[in-house]
């Protein structure tokens, strides 16, 4: 193939790309007015979802070939449960498995090439990269109380001793399978599978109405 | 709540669990050889054991990993986690046992485990 007809067929692509960008939806947009009740200034816990980030799964080996040349790519990847490698563009590899990682990152940081990339950088090695970008949504749950909120209803140990900053985790919410990954001192992000996100962003907001509730000063 | 020693995760609830059966059941050297009785035992026979048990267990809800886990079937009592391939770890015998456990002594080798 000639590179003007390569060009053209990108042209289309992305045209393409555009229309389907303004008419997909999220697996929680019904409910962002609900999360939109939760932020305020004053608020112990917030919720909102980052809709359309893109998601790569990673299987290798990463000690192999392949593992080493995707780890160019993405900055590295993670060696224990728990890490999380950062690398350009925001992007982040996450450890699910020793030999399997979720790459996130911000959809408009990276320029469509990302799968491409990978896929090259495996090359003939084993293993597999796959976008994934519409497995997961991502939630937010910032605040205070945001931890008090996830304990409830999940078994891990998230005291900072146990669970600091940095730290993401797959595990179980409320009986959905989650990853959970703490972005900050008081910030968990939450990725469920999209046919999980109506359930668990329903039990989410019900965990956090006793810190939402604005407090009565008439309590007797 | 029970903590399982996930090898690749660390302390888990069992919840994220699931149990696969005893460990260590070799399949057949030549299974085109064995008679329908040998195979229905190879697939179906399993022990039923009162104490330390070599079992199978899979994160399934984190690292999605299968290993090995010495557990005690009256107890519940952990006494080893260890990787898939790997031989179960040499026990001390004549631990005394608690709680309801009808013997004085243990075995050294869990019961389903051919070394």
């Amino acid at each position: 193939m000639v590179n003007t007809t390569e060009s053209t067929d990108a042209q289309i692509t992305d045209v393409q790309q555009t229309h389907l960008t303004a008419r997909r939806h999220s697996p929680a947009e019904h409910l962002w007015a609900e999360f939109a009740k939760t932020a305020s200034a004053e608020a112990r816990v917030s919720l909102r979802e980052i809709p359309f980030q893109v998601m790569v799964g990673i299987r290798v080996d990463p000690l192999s070939e392949g593992g080493r040349r995707i780890g160019a790519v993405t900055g590295g990847l993670p060696t224990a449960c728990g890490q999380v490698t950062t690398g350009v563009a925001g992007m982040a590899v996450l450890w699910l498995g020793p030999d399997e990682f979720l790459l996130v990152a911000e959809e408009e940081a990276l320029d469509g090439t990302l799968a491409a990339e990978l896929v090259a950088a495996l090359g003939d090695g084993a293993g597999q990269t796959v976008d994934l970008s519409s497995n997961r949504t991502t939630f937010e749950l910032a605040g205070p109380s945001a931890r008090a909120v996830l304990e409830k209803s999940c078994a891990a140990d998230l005291h900072p001793r146990a669970f600091s900053t940095g730290v993401a985790i797959a595990t179980v919410i409320g009986n959905v399978p989650v990853v959970l990954w703490k972005t900050d001192n008081e910030t968990f992000r939450v990725f469920p599978r999209a046919s999980f996100a109506d359930y668990l962003g329903r039990w989410l907001l019900d965990g956090m109405r006793e810190f939402t509730v604005a407090e009565s000063t008439t309590w007797h | 709540m029970l903590l399982f020693p996930c090898p690749n995760c660390g302390p888990r609830n069992e919840t994220e669990f699931h149990y696969g059966g005893q460990a260590h059941v070799a399949y057949p050297e030549h299974p085109a050889e064995l008679t329908d009785r040998e195979w229905a035992e190879y697939l179906f026979y399993r022990q039923n054991t009162k104490g330390l048990f070599a079992e199978r267990w899979v994160h399934s809800a984190g690292c999605r990993k299968w290993f090995n886990m010495l557990r005690d079937t009256v107890s519940y009592d952990i006494t080893a986690v260890y990787r898939i391939g790997q031989e179960p770890p040499a026990l001390r015998t004549s631990q005394p046992t608690t709680g309801m456990g009808m013997s004085t002594t243990r075995q050294g080798t869990p019961e389903g485990v051919q070394l």
